[in-house]
């Protein structure tokens, strides 16, 4: 069963210059246990999508569709039945690179404070005796409780990140670019960390990131966004090794593949910026930096279709076969 | 002070090593080294106060020696070892200055006693105002500045924010002067209410009942200038760092964890954005202890401010002097203290 | 502002690419400026005082401000129909509007040229205490801490006795060294913020000297902030010296609006109810300050180069 389910999820903005629709018409599901990976250039929209799941957009923002935590749509829900769901039901692993963490409070008051919010059976001891459990699960010694976060590192501000996030046992844990600003090591524990997690406690992830290949190593499915919308979406090794939308390919381009010489040489790339939300191309967004775009491309509004076993792409060239592998 | 760059990479997050060693965690050893060290340095800038000090009323014109003798009785050895003393070469003057720095046995010129005993008599009055204004300026600024800064744009906000600007712009010594006008002089319709001269009722002695009363009645208008002032200046300072403080991600977190607005506030915004403010507070205690000199001045209250400005009037330079040490190392212990108090609320600084 | 790297090649057109940018950099910073209806305001109230100061000596003749050509009027006359007693007269029998139109003049030319003085010395010692290391910029750090700590008062005081006769020239030097020192603290931790970027490390490597890393990199960088805070610093400096008025430390010649609160004081306007004389220098005091702040506010965010980039 779904633990996550985003059903035609929009955003729009509305700052003083006119309406910026972020996120349009997402649909997305996590299941309990499934490591799900939304990738995309920055500004594409993902980071809104997140912000929708506990309503952490700001209040002026405009949201339609439904996005149902357990069942449960929280756009229906009052303030304090969202309180109540956020941190208890879904939480967030905020990127521990940015200050995420109050610079003045203690690591363990940081930490203890959730579960005082959300159990009312917890005390302070117990809480924090839980918060040392997490500390030595995310592989921080205990005495880390008492350290301030400008006295750690990123990876290790990261770990905490980690713990934070699982102070109240949630059942989904939303991942904001939790590796970005680490190094590749400390990435690869971070990662094999969140996997690790997410299989002992059978809970549905969603992890964000602009970095396609992190994903594609470490997630079950994968969707890839493109000025607010999913423009493909599949299974991550079947994606990733047999990209259908030619933004998918492109993304894929920028990233040399090791053991291929040729593609070091010749980083495909993309030209030109992601278009800003308040001011989109007709047609298919993407088709001023199309490689194979048509005069159709800005005519026709794209939509996502299937295009192979759990697959769907929102081109509709992929969809004749013509750009098609 | 070594505030952390905004923004800046700490020296951690680039620390390869993942399970490098933490600083050992303890809040005691950080803040006493950190006030060790914050203590010499006053102790420096305390040295240049002293030499500044010695030399600015050296190169005062005049005739030094009728500055001296004053208002003092003094016999002729006594004025014959001053003369002789004043006639002495710079250095050995310096000399002399620097074995008793606080010129102990300096004499206001004006009152006739030791320059140590006039401030003396009139720090409890200063100190009295000052308290008063400050406790009123930081409770009502901090408030505003909190609550416009969390509704930032609100209706609150805009007026609040236009009121502390005019006021801010205000020369107290002119607010305590319509003070005076309205409410003390029976006005157009304003009926004379508070006393505009003196801090206590004549003959009154301030330890009985009527005489704190009277105290406290001397106090409001001149309290009131010195806090609207100030207040304007805390309200502003705090509204910014407020605004500051609610685009930091850590606030995104405290509302993730699904804690109330309230907890939000109180427990992560405001002791972040307070640090500035709290600065802002002990440096200025430590400008009004030498800078009500207006007020006092207008509300003839018997301050500190109004010694300096009857110092002013009367060439008092002994007694000028010895103000000017003491405003100085008022500021600069209230300067030591902000910054040790700072370091005890924010781990960054004690490095 | 353009933060702009000069490029070391002379191509001919050089100079004409530059005032273009210029041109366009200032185009594009009034349209910034102009999206601030507080800062607008400002430069309003700031402007109908230029006006008022330049103007002066034309509606206001000078005899109006002579205590003994005006020894038949009476004294705390309250304000007539009159246009030179619209504001009544003062404890000399002078107008009240004429003193407040000359009390604009000292007012910006003080409060401007000691800023100006004020923000030289405070660039200056801030970029040296932040770009040396060692000795020379820790002393200036120091220099800083110690003038920050210097009561303002007695400090005057003994100033002026010290450089002699208390002309308007006096007053602007005397300000100009009290309020320096927070200047030099902002520019301070400004350029620590700017040597901590890559390009300064380029620069070293490319063997600028230190004068060509403060002049090129450092002051372009800093210029913004000092802009900002030097108007806000006029503010305080005309606040400053309307105490110093007050006090009666100006030169008693002169007619200026702290002058005027001072005489009302000294005479017992309030206790006489002469609010003609007491309230309209107050105001003036707010309504000028209030303009520079205003801009000064508008001018910070304007031009700040974290939030301006974007």
């Amino acid at each position: 069963m779904a633990v996550l389910d985003m059903r035609d999820v929009s955003l729009t903005y509305h700052p003083s210059e006119g309406p910026v629709p972020a996120v349009r018409h997402v649909d997305l599901s996590v299941d309990a246990g499934e490591v799900v990976g939304v990738a995309g250039e920055s500004g594409c929209g993902k980071s809104t999508l997140i912000s929708t799941v506990l309503r952490l957009y700001p209040k002026s923002a405009t949201v339609d569709g439904e996005v149902l935590v357990d069942g449960e749509n929280v756009f229906d829900m009052k303030w304090n039945r969202m309180r109540a769901v956020r941190w208890g039901e879904a939480a967030v692993v905020f990127q521990g690179a940015l200050h995420s963490l109050n610079p003045i409070q203690r690591i363990g008051k940081q930490l203890v404070e959730p579960i005082l919010v959300h159990d009312k059976g917890a005390t302070e001891a117990s809480a924090m005796k839980k918060v040392r459990e997490l500390l030595d699960q995310v592989g921080l010694p205990t005495r880390h409780v008492n350290a301030y976060p400008h006295q750690l590192s990123g990876g290790q501000k990261q770990r905490i990140m980690i713990a934070l996030a699982l102070t109240c046992d949630p059942k989904v844990l939303l991942c904001d670019e939790p590796t970005t600003a680490l190094d590749v090591m400390v990435q690869a524990q971070i990662l094999d960390l969140l996997k690790g997690i997410a299989r002992d406690r059978a809970m549905g992830m969603l992890i964000i990131s602009h970095d396609l290949s992190v994903l594609s190593t470490n997630c079950d499915r994968i969707a890839i966004m493109y000025a607010g919308q999913v423009v493909e979406q599949g299974p991550a090794l079947d994606l990733f090794q047999n990209p259908a939308h030619p933004y998918t390919r492109a993304l894929m381009g920028a990233f040399p593949t090791i053991g291929d010489g040729e593609s070091r040489y010749a980083p495909t790339g993309l030209p030109g910026d992601p278009p800003f939300p308040g001011d989109l191309p007709s047609g298919c967004s993407f088709h001023p930096r199309c490689a194979i775009a048509t005069d159709e491309c800005s005519t026709v509004n794209v939509v996502l279709e299937p295009v192979g076993p759990g697959r769907d792409a929102a081109c509709i060239h992929v969809n004749q076969g013509v750009g098609a592998p | 002070m070594a505030q952390q760059e905004p923004g800046g990479v700490s020296d951690a997050a680039l620390d390869p090593t993942e399970f490098g060693r933490v600083q050992r965690p303890s809040r005691v050893s950080g803040i006493g080294r950190f006030t060790a060290r914050r203590l010499l340095t006053g102790l420096g800038t305390l040295a240049f106060v002293l030499v500044f000090n010695f030399f600015l009323f050296q190169m005062l014109p005049g005739d030094p020696l009728a500055r001296y003798k004053g208002a003092r009785e003094i016999s002729a050895e006594d004025l014959a070892a001053l003369r002789q003393e004043l006639e002495s070469p710079l250095w050995e003057q310096f000399f002399n200055y620097v074995k008793d720095p606080l010129q102990l046995d300096s004499y206001s010129t004006i009152q006739g006693k030791p320059v140590w005993e006039v401030i003396a008599d009139a720090l409890p009055w200063t100190l009295i105002l000052l308290g008063t204004s400050t406790l009123l300026a930081t409770v009502i600024g901090i408030w505003i500045g909190i609550r416009a800064g969390w509704n930032r744009g609100s209706k609150f906000d805009k007026n609040s924010t236009g009121i502390t600007l005019f006021l801010y712009a205000t020369p107290e010594f002119w607010l305590g002067l319509l003070l005076i006008l309205f409410f003390s002089t029976g006005f157009w319709i304003f009926p004379g209410i508070f006393p505009s001269g003196s801090a206590i009722g004549s003959g009154l002695d301030p330890w009985t009942v009527d005489g704190v009363i009277s105290i406290a009645w001397h106090t409001v208008l001149p309290a009131a200038s010195l806090a609207a002032v100030y207040l304007a200046d805390y309200s502003l300072i705090m509204r910014a760092s407020m605004v500051d403080e609610l685009g930091q991600d850590y606030l995104m977190t405290a509302r993730a964890k699904g804690l109330m607005d309230r907890a939000i506030r109180r427990g992560h915004a405001v002791p972040n954005a307070s640090l500035p403010t709290i600065t802002l507070i002990f440096l200025n205690i430590g400008f009004i202890i030498g800078g009500a000199i207006t007020v006092e001045t207008v509300f003839s209250y018997p301050g500190l401010g109004l010694l300096t400005w009857n110092a002013i009037q009367a060439d008092d330079l002994p007694l000028l002097q010895a103000l000017f040490l003491f405003f100085s190392v008022s500021v600069i212990v209230f300067n030591m203290i902000a910054d040790i108090v700072i370091a005890a609320i924010d781990p960054r600084i004690r490095l | 502002m353009t933060t702009d790297t000069a490029p070391t090649v002379a191509i001919p057109s050089v100079r004409a690419i530059r005032w273009k940018r210029r041109q366009v950099a200032t185009a594009r910073f009034i349209r910034a400026f102009s999206r601030y209806r507080s800062g607008l305001f400002g430069v309003g109230i700031l402007l109908f005082f230029v006006a008022v100061a330049v103007s002066a000596p034309y509606v206001f003749p000078e005899y109006l401000l002579d205590p003994n050509a005006n020894l038949s009027n009476s004294v705390y006359a309250p304000p007539s129909a009159e246009f030179y007693y619209w504001m009544g007269t003062d404890d000399l029998g002078r107008s009240v509007l004429a003193e407040l139109a000359w009390g604009a003049r000292p007012s910006l030319v003080v409060g401007i040229l000691a800023s100006i003085m004020a923000m030289i010395i405070g660039t200056l010692v801030g970029i040296a205490s932040g770009h040396f290391r060692g000795f020379f910029g820790g002393s200036m750090e120091r220099l800083t801490d110690w003038f920050l700590v210097l009561p303002f008062v007695p400090t005057v005081i003994v100033l002026q006795a010290v450089l002699g006769e208390t002309t308007i020239w006096i007053t602007v030097i005397v300000l100009g060294i009290t309020s320096w020192p927070g200047t030099a603290r902002l520019v301070r931790a400004q350029t620590l913020s700017v040597e901590a970027r890559p390009y300064i490390e380029r620069a070293k490597v490319l063997g600028n000297s230190d004068w060509a890393q403060m002049v090129r990199h450092i002051l372009p960088n800093v210029m913004p902030l000092v802009i900002a805070n030097t108007t806000l610093t006029v503010a305080i400096v005309i606040l400053s010296m309307t105490t110093l008025a007050f006090l009666g430390l100006l030169d008693p010649n002169l007619i200026s609006w702290g002058g005027m609160l001072d005489s009302a004081d000294a005479t017992g306007a309030a206790l006489q109810g002469a609010w003609w004389f007491l309230i309209p220098p107050g105001l003036c005091v707010i309504a000028v300050v209030l303009a520079f702040t205003l801009i000064g506010r508008t001018l910070e965010v304007v031009l700040n180069p974290r939030l301006g980039s974007n």
